[in-house]
């Protein structure tokens, strides 16, 4: 198939950036998408014009580290599928392809199609943790957990931290990525004991990064390539303001 | 080159306890005087740096991912062996032990894999307190599953995704660590040399792969656990950017190569679409509980289903070959990686293959299905079939899933001893990175084990135990300044000056692809002494061109990934070589290794215990000069070398 690209090109973080079109012939409909754009930098290259930037890793839809707004949805067209398990099937030929990276103003562009996506690791390390000293930890199964329970937790610790939901999002949240996590833990009997502390913490870190709060618009949910649901963000909710009230009778530590 | 595996005395059992109790301790208040630098973040590097920063050392943790949580093991899907026998069925640590050893077609070390078989039941209770979300009964207790084969049900899983789970665990002790203070990470930084101070190890250089600033990081000792080099055959189940290079630098320096030539092919992936392929998907074996696996007999057969002429369901019950069935009666679909794989190959090689290229064979759930049901197959194996849709855009709940063999697993990996410490003092490697516990083959659910075991449970006290010996007087004197960084800054820069500069023609992705299938002819499925041979040539011709006609495009001094790609093919060159070189030294057939002129009158592997049962140990001499060989004997005095047979 024939394709028409309009890519976003960005020197470096400082570098004001526009778009670019290119023009890629003889693309297989069996190929990923990320495999286009290999096609479209060996294209480049065989021009001597400069490669293009974007990120990538496992090409199987579970490290999160690949990031691209196709038309304009982050991980594009395809319900829960990530850039990389796109495949080109699902475009026409002579389609106009536009790609970006993420938009938000907390994961600013390093170059072309890559952002900075650090503050999501800093949300982790305030608090999304449980804490298990190695060498310290019981026998697994001394203490049983519903398996209901562990099927929550699970659903929640799905998230593969691509931030999508963040892209997505007219507000630039980090609720729904903070919320899977804070689920995950909160959930389980092991990570009760720092509940409240991890709860505030993580909310906290995550104001203090840039993320706007959340107006309920679902625009994360929808572009969630692990399907986390909103019923995660009601949750965090409700965990933030009893870890609240907690606080303010007596100071969380 | 001196090979002392410092196996410690005394019954099997009682080593790991007995040689923790004679470790040199270092006093809590001193620990803050060390640091250590750990390159990798995978579940044996993230679990590392989580530990000995817990411990109290300084700790500075490289990756090349833009996020610790993203490390490939990520990706690991079947599950996570331990010997906790909670099913009842016989299962212990012996068990795991023998068939570990069993598995690896008898070219491990005994001591490491015991201790290995050992320490896996505090790993799953490690990964239950950290909140790993394993799956469970209704009652409330851990679930299991027999996987690869196995005759016991020793497998704790987490939907399809053990190892994002585990390594969250991991990664999440991480967390907490750097948001403590105790561990520095440095995110897109990728190790580009070691370097030695007095014959150990004492730091490395690293570029940052955002500014393209070359670095310095020295430390008291450093360890290696950048994962395996799977990605030297360009298409394997890896992540883009699985490397060989730290490895293969502190190789340059003096670290023995073990077992190169030890590769595993995963017999159940989605075969190759096309020519711009660059991964292969790898499909759970758990499918082979349940799918055949059959070619059909006639090769005309297979012709008409390649040219689309022909419905693989049409095709009557007597003319599907059932090969697994019929040659391993008693494993069935369910025989080892290596033997499955092997099998798929010989029947493409022969005309029998199916898929658009040749190379496929199917694994069918029609019978499956017609015995459990429809309802029944999916709630086994839906996220796998939706996942096999969304690659292939065929549906196999109505027609047969096809499945060809590809590159998966590296059982070779710089040589340690049962400290985990190479041939450099100073320097220690675990996980895939390290030439491990596997032997010849890997049994499945079985990487994830030895990267915990060595993450969390082992290199926490043996790195301990090499700063303690060296004292406490030698903490930190070590610094950047030390004219070593220097010399080894410079030769990382200059090369990297050189591969920007050679203004040639071809691409490193495109050299990469042409240097993969070179190793994936000759030193894949199976192995020649001719085929070999010629493959250290074709090697060396294109090695040549490389370094002639490469095209970088974009500068050094800012994120490039056509310099990131070139680093990574470049050393790849230089290694595809010497696993050529280990398969053609190792004139026997075992495990993953199967050379043509050594096997059976039915075509099984032939091992040969009286000259090679002995781990291969590479030094390098120098560029231009063949590398030395060094064998470390294997000594079984537990279990008795047996013919591995399937039938
Ligand atoms: C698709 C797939 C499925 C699998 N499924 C299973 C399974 O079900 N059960 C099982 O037991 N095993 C499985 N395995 C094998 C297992 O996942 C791996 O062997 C294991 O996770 C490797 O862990 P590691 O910590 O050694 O390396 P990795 O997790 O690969 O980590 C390597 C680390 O090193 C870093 N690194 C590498 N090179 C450099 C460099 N030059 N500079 C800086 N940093 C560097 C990387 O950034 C990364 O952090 C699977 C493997 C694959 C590919
Ligand atoms: S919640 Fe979904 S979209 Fe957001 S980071 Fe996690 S996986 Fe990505
Ligand atoms: S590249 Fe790993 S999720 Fe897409």
């Amino acid at each position: 198939m024939k394709l028409n690209l309009r890519i976003w090109r960005q020197k470096s973080p400082l570098d004001k950036g526009r778009f670019e079109d290119y023009q890629l012939d003889d693309v297989s409909e069996d190929s990923s998408f990320l495999e286009m754009l290999d096609l479209l930098c060996e294209q480049l290259v065989a021009q001597g014009k400069e490669a293009l930037a974007f990120d990538h890793d496992c090409r199987e839809g579970i490290c999160g580290m690949c990031s691209l707004t196709i038309n304009g949805i982050p991980h594009g067209p395809e319900k829960e599928t990530t850039t990389c398990q796109l495949h080109m099937r699902h475009f026409k030929d002579g389609e106009t392809i536009t790609i970006e990276p993420w938009r938000a103003k907390p994961l600013p562009v390093i170059k072309d199609l890559v952002v900075d996506r650090s503050p999501l690791d800093r949300i982790i390390q305030s608090g999304g943790f449980i804490t298990a000293r190695t060498g310290s930890a019981v026998e697994a199964n001394a203490i049983p957990i519903a398996k209901q329970t562990g099927d929550t937790a699970m659903d929640a610790a799905a998230c593969i931290g691509c931030g999508a939901c963040v892209a997505a999002c007219p507000n630039a949240s980090a609720m729904l990525f903070t919320a899977a996590k804070v689920t995950h833990m909160n959930s389980l009997p092991q990570g009760k004991v720092e509940k409240d502390r991890r709860t505030l913490a993580m909310v906290s870190t995550m104001d203090g990064e840039g993320f706007c709060g959340c107006t309920n618009v679902g625009e994360c949910e929808a572009v969630c390539p692990k399907g986390i649901a909103l019923d995660m963000i009601a949750q965090l909710n409700r965990d933030y303001t009893s870890a609240q009230v907690k606080n303010f009778f007596e100071p969380v530590q | 080159m001196k090979l002392d595996a410092k196996i410690p005395d005394g019954p099997l059992p009682e080593k790991w306890s007995s040689h923790k109790f004679k470790m040199k301790l270092v006093n809590p208040a001193n620990r803050r005087k060390y640091s250590v630098i750990v390159v990798g973040s995978g579940l044996a590097g993230g679990a590392a740096a989580a530990s000995l920063a817990e411990q109290g050392y300084n700790v500075s943790c490289f990756c090349y991912q833009d996020s610790p949580r993203r490390a490939h093991s990520i990706a690991a899907q079947g599950g996570i062996n331990a010997a906790k026998n909670y099913q009842n069925d016989g299962d212990s640590i012996h068990r795991l032990f023998y068939d570990t050893v069993k598995g690896g077609d008898y070219r491990s070390r005994e001591a490491n894999v015991y201790r290995l078989a050992e320490v896996s039941t505090d790993i799953i209770d490690q990964c239950v307190a950290q909140g790993v979300p394993f799956a469970r009964e209704y009652g409330g207790l851990l679930a299991n599953r027999s996987f690869g084969g196995a005759q016991v049900s020793r497998t704790f899983y987490a939907r399809g995704q053990t190892g994002q789970q585990l390594l969250l665990g991991a990664y999440s002790a991480l967390s907490k660590q750097i948001g403590l203070g105790k561990v520095k990470m440095y995110n897109r930084h990728e190790m580009l040399d070691l370097v030695m101070v007095d014959g150990h190890a004492k730091g490395i250089v690293a570029r940052n792969m955002t500014t393209g600033e070359v670095t310095r990081h020295a430390a008291d000792c450093v360890v290696l656990a950048t994962g395996g080099y799977g990605n030297a055959f360009f298409l394997s189940t890896n992540a883009q950017g699985c490397n060989v290079t730290a490895a293969y630098r502190a190789h340059k320096r003096g670290a023995g190569f073990a077992n190169p030539c030890f590769t595993q092919i995963h017999p159940t992936c989605i075969p190759v679409h096309g020519e711009n392929q660059s991964k292969l998907a790898l499909m759970s074996e758990s499918l082979r509980n349940d799918g055949r696996i059959w070619a059909p007999k006639d090769p005309a057969t297979a012709a008409k289903i390649r040219a689309g002429e022909l419905d693989p369901n049409t095709v009557p019950e007597d003319e599907r070959d059932y090969y697994l069935e019929r040659k391993y009666p008693s494993f069935g679909n369910l025989a080892p990686r290596d033997i499955s794989s092997r099998a798929a190959k010989e029947l493409c090689d022969a005309g029998h293959g199916v898929a658009s290229t040749g190379l496929g064979v199917y694994l069918d759930f029609r019978d499956a299905i017609q015995r459990d049901g429809k309802k029944a197959i999916e709630e086994r194996y839906g996220n796998l079939f939706e996942m096999y849709q969304r690659i292939t855009g065929d549906d196999p709940y109505s027609t047969p899933m096809m499945i060809f063999p590809a590159v998966h697993y590296t059982m070779g990996g710089l040589w340690v001893d049962y400290n985990l410490e190479s041939t450099i003092p100073g320097l220690f490697v675990g996980g895939e990175a390290n030439f491990s516990d596997h032997g010849a083959n890997r049994l499945g659910a079985s990487a994830l084990m030895q990267g915990l075991a060595d993450g969390y449970f082992v290199l926490p006290y043996t790195v301990g135990n090499y700063l303690g010996e060296q004292g406490i007087a030698s903490a930190g004197t070590v610094t950047t300044e030390h004219s070593a960084f220097a010399e080894v800054e410079d030769a990382v820069e200059s090369r990297i000056e050189k591969l920007m500069s050679i203004g040639g023609t071809q691409s490193p992705r495109s050299f990469h692809k042409r240097l993969g299938k070179i190793i994936w002819d000759e030193c894949g499925m199976a192995r020649s002494r001719e085929g070999l041979e010629g493959a250290i040539q074709q090697i060396q011709a294109l090695r040549k061109e490389f370094w002639s006609d490469l095209r970088v495009t974009g500068d050094a001094d800012g994120l490039n990934p056509e310099l990131e790609r070139a680093g990574r093919v470049a050393d790849f060159m230089e290694f595809g070589e010497l696993m050529c070189r280990d398969a053609l030294m190792r004139e026997e057939s075992c495990g993953g290794h199967f050379r043509v002129e050594y096997q059976t009158d039915d075509g099984e592997a032939l091992r040969n215990d009286a000259d090679y049962t002995y781990v291969s140990v590479w030094e390098y001499q120098g560029d231009d000069t063949e590398p030395a060989l060094h064998k470390e004997p294997l000594i079984y005095e537990n279990v008795a070398l047996a013919t591995r047979s399937y039938k």
